[in-house]
């Protein structure tokens, strides 16, 4: 995979950008290649494995816990051991099963909330970005009223009010209060998309408005509306963890966050029982940094500025690494009267003669 | 300063130049193998289509490429006045710094952009003459930046402006002044007039050509627009494909281009003066430079390509099929199997 | 100062909408929350107050919604946000006037610190990539992933475990009554060190990566490389021309970052029991303390849209293009 998509990378020279309208053209085999393209960055790659991870556990996690996460048993307040990786709480559960059973929790209402956040952020932002005028600016305010509302409180209201609880309610209360960024981001991209040539053109020759949206506009804009995914599901699983560990109720279910809260709640501090509180914590620091890692390769995929010039590790002649600056174009000559042509250098700092002036 | 030096003392000798996009296997050769002289007091023309590797081999030679440019070969000798010269390549980073826009000054291609929004013009026309004559007092600094504005015709109150208060044609004559700022001895133009409209453009030149008859400085000016560089300059020489195909005084290449590439730019663009011609163009588009034509970089394009210009590179040469006083009375040579070596 | 005034009305827009969804709120709540009150306190409420909670609450079920709507904003415009039902009978008004000030203080002094030390580190970072300094951007990123309260959890345990005397729980020394004398304030600062760090280490991360992106970014303009040409010092270059310029979107990127600063604040006070918003917010929650919990919101909304028009008075100041023309 890392081959061929390192050869895309070579025929197209690297500078096109995905939002080049010539670059996803419907040439499916060529455009599913381009897709995979930014595993090639380690970060991304790295993170996808984590992310692949995260999602089999929360599939099969509740079935290979070794221990039922809520029964009790007479190990109580057990550091970690052979028996019980995590360690055991104060009633003497499981807490590496309450943990592995847990990921289901997260990553349910993560995903959940980043679908819907990224749904209405989609039809918010390319319809206020793409259609203009009246409805246009009042999107437009409606994602800035979003945007500066402090969300996190809003959700904790609203999910306490709430008379039934459940992790669904919860996917959907961050969901429908997380979407203004991505609407956002999604209004800029559109609007300077829809001067595009390809745009006006389609345009011009009579296509239907929904129809250039869905064919022409969306496949350009699928690396932003990922990346919004993505950043909501870091907020999302973050919020919902706060929720747990702040005890707003319905969330009944074991997951990282009820974990904390009854670490938190019985003192497992005090008690000097950190195994309680580092394991699902190290998770959402995974998990979270996984995320922020596919989405630095979605970042550097949509921006080729942000790559490393694709000159990652790049020798000069002497071995030593050649850097790339701005201002400063590195000089990589060979000795011409060297024997051996091409083993000496003269680097860019070697010699040095000043100017008098 | 004497008006037109003509002299032969050369100022700025590019050797050799070799540039490169990337390094290792995905790296392009963008300039190669490129020798051109400037000598003192004079209008040194570059030209070619985009993609030739005009404004490549300007910024290479000042080293201000950005990544992931590489400069792999050659030397770029500075002649400073009374001083032994210099490779500008071989400067430490300091050294550098003090060479630039002291010795050697640059007006950009985007003009717009070239000013930093957020500072007054005369802070940055104060901060580079800081940069270098740190001595200098803050108001003697100030007065220069004024002195400066005068001379490309603004008026001293808009030093507070910011750059987004002046217009496209005000900002690059700033960007003008700012390069004279430190009276260096070469001034190198980069598509200077380009965003430009046509009134703009000749009013720039036309002040431009005056300030280099009161100040005696040498410019490289590189424009796809033959027909300008005609009008202004000494000498001309046409780029393609990254190597240097013709090089010859101006009006020779304007009476009589050698290289077909140079025929087909003198006639892509209308002449500013003089008798019309008819304009053609050039058919087909620059090569890419991932995968150049075997030989001959323009045979492909060419009306008149024969059997050698598909295998064979024909060197820069003085063409032997023009007359001895015609070679000797200016140098000039060309790339091209039509006109071979002596 | 057009672009001042717009954003002026944007802002009593969100003021305005933020009010009203905390109009809706409670009558999205099943059942009658102010009679299950009065049964828990039988006969100790005077009747005034539960007038108000009745207004307030939307349980008047004989007035239309429009006569709620305006009787509502009526009582807010007095500062009337209700009784708080944990704390009973003190009005939110008075916890929050109490609290206001240690989140204020927190949050304000987080925000600065670590909007200075991220911006910089970020400049440098982005300004010298493909240096060893590349090491921060893996770092700040698992950095910025951890849950700032999580991180305060493990700081305390930390403390507790090497038996450390620093404080690690309130807002000052238990023995102390607030006033502004140098005992209390010196008690207060020591107390704030821990909360304050975690904060900044965890807030951080999204100034330097989010810089480190632009300065990458702003790199490319033409004006930096018109700025090294000009043989101008790698200094001057990286602050007076490329982060000058970085600096613009990272300032109007704020209005995101304060909300989540102040949900990180709400949480490290939990952690820490520190005598802020977040703390009262806790309490609400744990007894379904509805009225406490509107007024946290409305306070936190109106102390974020301040923030933020702070933000744009920064930003009218640093880019002389929102200027108006002279």
């Amino acid at each position: 995979m890392a081959t061929a998509a390192s050869n895309t990378a070579l025929t197209s020279g690297g500078s096109v950008t995905p939002h080049d309208p010539e670059a996803t053209a419907p040439d499916s085999t060529r455009s599913r290649r381009r897709h995979l393209r930014f595993l090639s960055s380690p970060k991304a790659a790295v993170g996808a494995g984590l992310l692949l991870f995260f999602t089999i556990l929360a599939i099969v996690g509740p079935y290979i816990t070794p221990y039922d996460p809520s029964a009790r048993s007479n190990d109580l307040l057990q550091a970690p051991s052979w028996h019980h990786w995590f360690g055991t709480t104060h009633l003497g559960q499981d807490i590496f099963s309450q943990v592995v059973d847990g990921t289901r929790s997260v990553m349910y209402v993560g995903f959940l909330a980043g679908l819907v956040a990224s749904a209405l952020a989609v039809l918010i932002g390319v319809t206020s970005g793409y259609l203009g005028g009246f409805a246009s600016d009042l999107l437009s305010a409606l994602t800035n009223v979003f945007l500066v509302i402090p969300a996190l409180l809003l959700i904790i209201i609203i999910t306490s009010s709430l008379p039934t609880g459940g992790e669904t309610v919860v996917g959907l209360v961050i969901g429908f209060t997380s979407w203004a960024w991505g609407a956002r981001v999604l209004r800029a991209q559109t609007l300077s998309l829809r001067r595009r040539d390809f745009i006006e053109a389609a345009r011009a020759t009579g296509e239907s408005t929904w129809r250039i949206i869905a064919f022409e506009l969306l496949p350009n804009l699928s690396a932003v509306i990922i990346s919004g995914f993505i950043g909501t599901m870091i907020y999302a699983v973050m919020s919902e963890i706060i929720l747990a560990f702040i005890g707003v109720p319905g969330l009944a279910d074991w997951n990282w966050g009820t974990v904390l809260y009854w670490a938190q709640s019985q003192q497992a501090l005090a008690q000097g029982a950190w195994w309680w509180f580092v394991p699902a914590g190290l998770a959402i620091a995974i998990l979270g940094t996984s995320l922020s890692l596919v989405n630095f390769g979605i970042d550097e995929f949509v921006n080729p500025r942000l790559r490393n010039n694709g000159e990652r590790g790049a020798k000069g002649a002497d071995g030593r690494p050649v850097r790339m600056r701005v201002g400063f174009t590195p000089v990589v000559i060979p000795i011409p009267d060297e024997p051996e042509a091409g083993t000496g250098v003269i680097g860019s700092t070697s010699t040095s003669e000043d100017v008098a002036q | 300063m004497s008006s037109k030096v003509s002299g032969k003392e050369p100022v700025l000798e590019i050797q050799n130049l070799c540039v490169d996009y990337g390094l290792g296997k995905e790296s392009v050769q963008a300039v190669r193998d490129v020798s051109l002289t400037l000598h003192r007091g004079e209008v040194l023309g570059l030209a070619g289509e985009s993609g030739s590797g005009k404004s490549t081999l300007a910024y290479g030679l000042t080293r201000l490429l950005p990544p992931p440019g590489v400069i792999t070969g050659g030397k770029v000798i500075y002649h400073q006045p009374g001083g032994d010269p210099v490779d500008v390549l071989r400067l430490s980073d300091a050294g550098l710094r003090q060479f630039r826009w002291a010795e050697t000054s640059i007006v950009f291609q985007g003009a717009m952009n070239s000013l930093n929004p957020v500072h007054t013009v005369a802070s940055q026309l104060m901060d580079v003459i800081a940069a270098h004559e740190p001595k200098m007092s803050k108001s003697a600094r100030l007065a220069r930046a004024k002195e400066l504005l005068k001379l490309v015709g603004i008026s001293p109150d808009r030093l507070g402006s910011y750059p987004h208060q002046l217009s496209g044609g005000m900002r690059q004559r700033v960007m003008i002044g700012m390069a004279l700022a430190l009276e260096p001895q070469v001034v190198i133009m980069d598509e200077p007039t380009t965003a430009l409209d046509v009134v703009m453009q000749r009013q720039i030149l036309r002040q431009l050509v005056d300030l280099r008859e009161r100040l005696g400085f040498s410019v490289l000016f590189i424009t796809h627009d033959l027909s300008l560089l005609v009008e202004f300059s000494d000498r001309i020489a046409i780029m393609y494909g990254g190597r240097i195909v013709e090089e010859a005084p101006a009006a020779k290449l304007y009476k009589d281009p050698l290289h077909p590439y140079s025929h087909g730019l003198l006639n892509a663009f209308p002449p500013l003066r003089g008798e019309r011609r008819e304009l053609s163009g050039i058919p087909g588009s620059p090569p890419d430079l991932r995968s150049m034509p075997t030989g001959c970089a323009f045979h492909p394009r060419c009306p008149k390509a024969f059997d050698p210009c598909r295998t064979d590179l024909p060197l820069l040469a003085a063409p032997a099929d023009r007359t001895e006083e015609d070679r000797t009375g200016g140098e000039r040579t060309v790339a091209c199997w039509l006109h071979p070596g002596a | 100062m057009k672009y001042f005034l717009q954003r002026l009305a944007f802002y009593l827009f969100t003021a305005w909408a933020a009010i009203t969804i905390n109009f809706f709120i409670p009558r999205l709540i099943p059942g009658d929350p102010v009679m299950a009150l009065i049964n828990k306190n039988r006969g100790q409420i005077d009747s005034h107050a539960i007038a108000s909670l009745y207004i307030l609450f939307g349980l008047n079920k004989h007035q239309s919604l429009w006569d709620q709507y305006t009787a509502y904003l009526a009582k807010l415009a007095h500062g009337d946000l209700g009784i708080s039902f944990s704390n009973f009978p003190t009005p939110v008004s008075t916890i929050l006037a109490n609290a206001l000030p240690w989140t204020i203080c927190l949050a304000g002094a987080a925000t600065i610190i670590s909007f200075a030390l991220g911006t910089f580190l970020g400049v440098l970072s982005g300004w010298l990539r493909g240096s060893r300094l590349d090491f921060v951007l893996p770092v700040t990123t698992f950095i910025s992933s951890i849950p700032a309260f999580w991180l305060g959890l493990l700081t305390v345990a930390t403390v507790i475990a090497v038996g450390s005397t620093f404080p690690v729980s309130g807002g000052y020394d238990p023995g102390l009554i607030p006033h502004a004398d140098t005992t209390f304030i010196g008690s207060a600062i020591e107390h704030s060190w821990l909360p304050l760090g975690m904060l900044v280490i965890t807030t951080m991360s999204g100034w330097i990566l989010s810089m480190r992106n632009m300065m990458v970014t702003v790199g490319s303009e033409d004006y930096i490389t018109v700025a090294q040409a000009k043989g101008l010092s790698d200094r001057r270059v990286m602050f007076s021309y490329a982060a000058r310029n970085a600096l613009l979107p990272n300032v109007s990127g704020f209005s995101l970052a304060i909300g989540q600063i102040l949900g990180s604040t709400v949480l490290v006070e939990i952690v820490f029991n520190y005598p802020g918003i977040g703390y009262e917010m806790l309490q609400a929650v744990g007894s379904t303390d509805y009225p406490l919990m509107q007024g946290v919101f409305l306070c936190i909304t109106l102390a974020v849209l301040v923030a933020n028009l702070l933000a744009d008075i920064a930003y009218l100041i640093l880019d002389p293009r929102t200027r108006k023309e002279g």
